[in-house]
């Protein structure tokens, strides 16, 4: 880059002059040229920093003088002087070449100022999430397209036969269990990710991709921005928060792009919490399809969990308000290509990350039933279970849901095809179900990315809330004789 | 006479800066020990004389704290209004804030949105105008861009922020003085137009960015 090199007076000359004396002490073996290192260092860059300091640690100092004496002659951080004589530099050569026509608003302009428009924006975004979560996901997603799989092609015809293979060819019955049993490594781990959770991922994907696409997430993010200050976010954190819909755990590594760490540690706790993944939100929406009122219940307590827990941490954490600015990018149609581009990588990630941990999920089930561990955790679990009103089936369906949460769910959708559960009790098991511990890989995934000790905390905290707001929630229904 | 009053006053700022920003008790009189604007200062109850050290009495600093005012104002006015050169600020608003008399530090104060610092980023002690800042008649010149009118054009006057973060955000966006701001929307968030690009910012954002409308 070329700064304009004819001075107005001797402020204006230090730079050039320091930048110079900058340029004298480097060698010729970075990868950019002398200058380039030269305004880097002069910003503070630290990366180029460490650089240099590696490469030549022996002018360091000799750098770090000259840039605070010609810090001293300026009120503002060196990167903004830089960044005034570069729009300068821009403007003098865009002024020369460049022609401006005046263009007409099209059509996409009105729409975008409709979506950013307080009063038709949360409309709009309403009309979005019931179209494109709920309807297509939730209802033809994990519904129809599940439904197909699930009963018609593996439990119709591939369940008999491999149980029906394996029995055969495994002579033993504790490894018959392993395979093909109730919770067999084909019938359950291979079935659910294949039958199950891979559908309603992949409809989540196509889903995101197409609001991505779109350029709706940040329109969002503005929306949205007013209110995620409340606890302790901006508006950029809607873009994890939004993903926390298709897969938390994926959602958890991306808070890694929020800016301070008091946010990050907000939204993995949010995420943890209160924010359904979509395998868990598919079955859920599956469970509740038939109680209307108790599916807007279970949103309402989910939404007031999240805001409420969201308000406190935020009020009780120490830090700076985030502040917050983002890009508004043109709206344009979705590119077919792109989305289905996007849609494969993110799937195919997902499904490779997720296979082995079903398996593994199904093979400690079974080390758990083998060794009798499992029927203490559940004879563990089932005082609180039977204390939220439910019945102690539910316990096996909370161990379970720790392996994975839409394991947890889909037990619970067993349950209830069972006939076992009651309006009342579906709610306040879904609400706990929801709001309960992360899945086995959110949990690793929270250690990996908080350290292990606000990992473990955030994970107890999430327990020890699912089942008090599962208890008042029972109590009131109980209570005030509602039955749903 | 008008010249010794400069004379007081350019004196009065330099007490200023060294005692009260540079947080010093005193400074040092040897070289103007015999100037009569001293003698006169002293006189006059604004400063007092300890060995061989100057420093401003409480009656010194109120009003040194007002010439201070006066001419950061100043500077003000010069860039942000006049566009004056940088390197004529100084000296043109050396001049121009021993003319300006109480009412009118008022008005060029609230024709600016009351600045809470000069050109050079130094701050610009509050005077009674500003307390009351919500209602007044006179027309703005220059003011946050929380106060631009929607789909109203401002051109970015200054950047009110101590704030590094912030800063290179804003650098980030392209938001530097002199850049053209078309105000599009201010609820829930700012949306502004620059150039070709459209950025949604916060209300603390938009309240650190100070434009002249256009």
């Amino acid at each position: 880059m070329q700064i304009e090199k004819n001075h107005d007076g001797p402020i204006e000359q230090s730079l050039e002059i320091a930048l110079g004396a900058i340029e004298g002490l480097l060698h010729d073996h970075y990868p950019l040229s002398r200058r380039a290192v030269g305004l880097l260092l002069l910003q503070e860059d630290h990366e180029i920093q460490e650089m240099v300091q590696e490469s030549q640690p022996a002018i360091m100092s000799h750098i770090e003088k000259i840039i605070s004496g010609v810090k001293a002659h300026y009120a503002y951080p060196i990167e903004y002087e830089i960044a005034l004589r570069r729009r300068d530099e821009v403007e003098r050569i865009i002024n020369r070449v460049v022609k401006v026509k005046q263009k007409e608003q099209r059509i996409a302009e009105k729409i975008s100022a409709l979506m950013m428009n307080p009063i038709a924006g949360f409309p709009l975004l309403f009309l979005i999430l019931y179209f494109g979560l709920y309807k297509f996901v939730g209802v033809f997603g994990a519904g129809t397209v599940v439904g197909y799989l699930e009963e018609r092609i593996y439990n119709a015809y591939l369940n008999p036969v491999l149980v029906k293979t394996f029995s055969y060819l495994i002579p033993w019955r504790i490894l018959q269990d392993l395979v093909v049993g109730e919770y067999g490594l084909l019938t359950l781990g291979l079935r659910y990710s294949v039958a199950l959770i891979l559908p309603i991922v992949t409809f989540f994907f196509l889903f995101f991709s197409v609001i991505e696409d779109t350029g709706y997430l940040p329109r969002l993010a503005m929306l949205i921005d007013r209110t995620f200050k409340r606890i302790g976010l901006s508006g950029r954190a809607v873009i994890p928060m939004v993903l926390g819909f298709g897969c938390a755990t994926m959602a958890t590594l991306v808070t890694r792009t929020l800016p301070t760490k008091r946010e990050r540690l907000i939204a993995t706790m949010l995420l943890a919490l209160a924010v359904p993944c979509s395998a868990q939100l598919g079955v859920i929406l599956a469970l509740l399809g038939g109680h209307p009122m108790a599916m807007v219940l279970w949103a309402g307590i989910i939404m007031m969990v999240f805001l409420f827990v969201g308000f406190l941490t935020a009020k009780l954490l120490p830090g700076e308000r985030p502040s917050f600015y983002i890009e508004i990018p043109p709206l344009r149609l979705p590119h077919l290509g792109n989305i289905l581009t996007k849609t494969y990588t993110r799937v195919k990630w997902y499904f490779w990350e997720i296979l082995p941990l079903f398996l593994l999920a199904s093979v400690l089930i079974w080390l758990g039933k083998l060794t009798r561990l499992f029927d203490l955790l559940i004879f563990l679990f089932t005082k609180p279970v039977t204390m939220v009103g439910l019945p102690k089936e539910a316990a096996k369906v909370f161990l379970f849901g720790f392996f994975r949460r839409d394991y947890g769910a889909a037990g619970l959708y067993d349950l209830h095809k069972a006939g076992l559960l009651t309006g009342d009790q579906l709610l306040v098991a879904c609400v706990a179900l929801t709001l309960f511990l992360p899945c086995v890989a959110q949990f690793l995934m929270n250690l990996k990315e908080r350290g292990w000790k606000t990992g473990l905390s955030v994970s107890l905290f999430t327990l020890v809330v699912a089942f008090a707001v599962a208890f008042v929630v029972n109590l009131v229904l109980y209570n005030f004789g509602i039955s749903l | 006479m008008m010249e010794r009053k400069e004379r007081i006053e350019e004196l009065l700022e330099s007490l200023w800066i060294i005692t009260v920003e540079g947080q010093k008790d005193k400074s040092d009189f040897s070289l103007l020990k015999d100037d009569d604007a001293v003698k006169d200062l002293i006189s006059m109850g604004y400063v007092l004389v300890k060995e061989n050290q100057l420093g401003l009495t409480e009656a010194g600093k109120m009003e040194a704290q007002k010439c201070i005012r006066r001419h950061r104002l100043a500077e003000r006015l010069m860039t942000d209004v006049f566009v004056e050169k940088s390197k004529l600020i100084h000296e043109t608003s050396c001049k121009f804030e021993h003319l300006i008399h109480k009412d009118l530090e008022k008005s060029i104060c609230t024709l600016l949105g009351h600045p809470k610092t000069c050109p050079h980023g130094k701050p610009i002690p509050p005077g009674s105008c500003c307390r009351g800042a919500s209602k007044e008649t006179l027309k703005k010149i220059i003011m946050p861009l929380a106060e631009l009118e929607i789909k109203k054009r401002g051109k970015v006057a200054y950047l009110q922020t101590g704030n590094r973060d912030v800063l290179q955000k804003m650098i980030a966006m392209g938001v530097l003085p002199k850049t053209e701001i078309l105000l599009l929307q201010k609820f829930p968030s700012y949306v502004i137009q620059l150039g070709n690009s459209q950025f949604a910012l916060d209300q603390e954002m938009a309240a650190q960015i100070y434009v002249r409308q256009v």
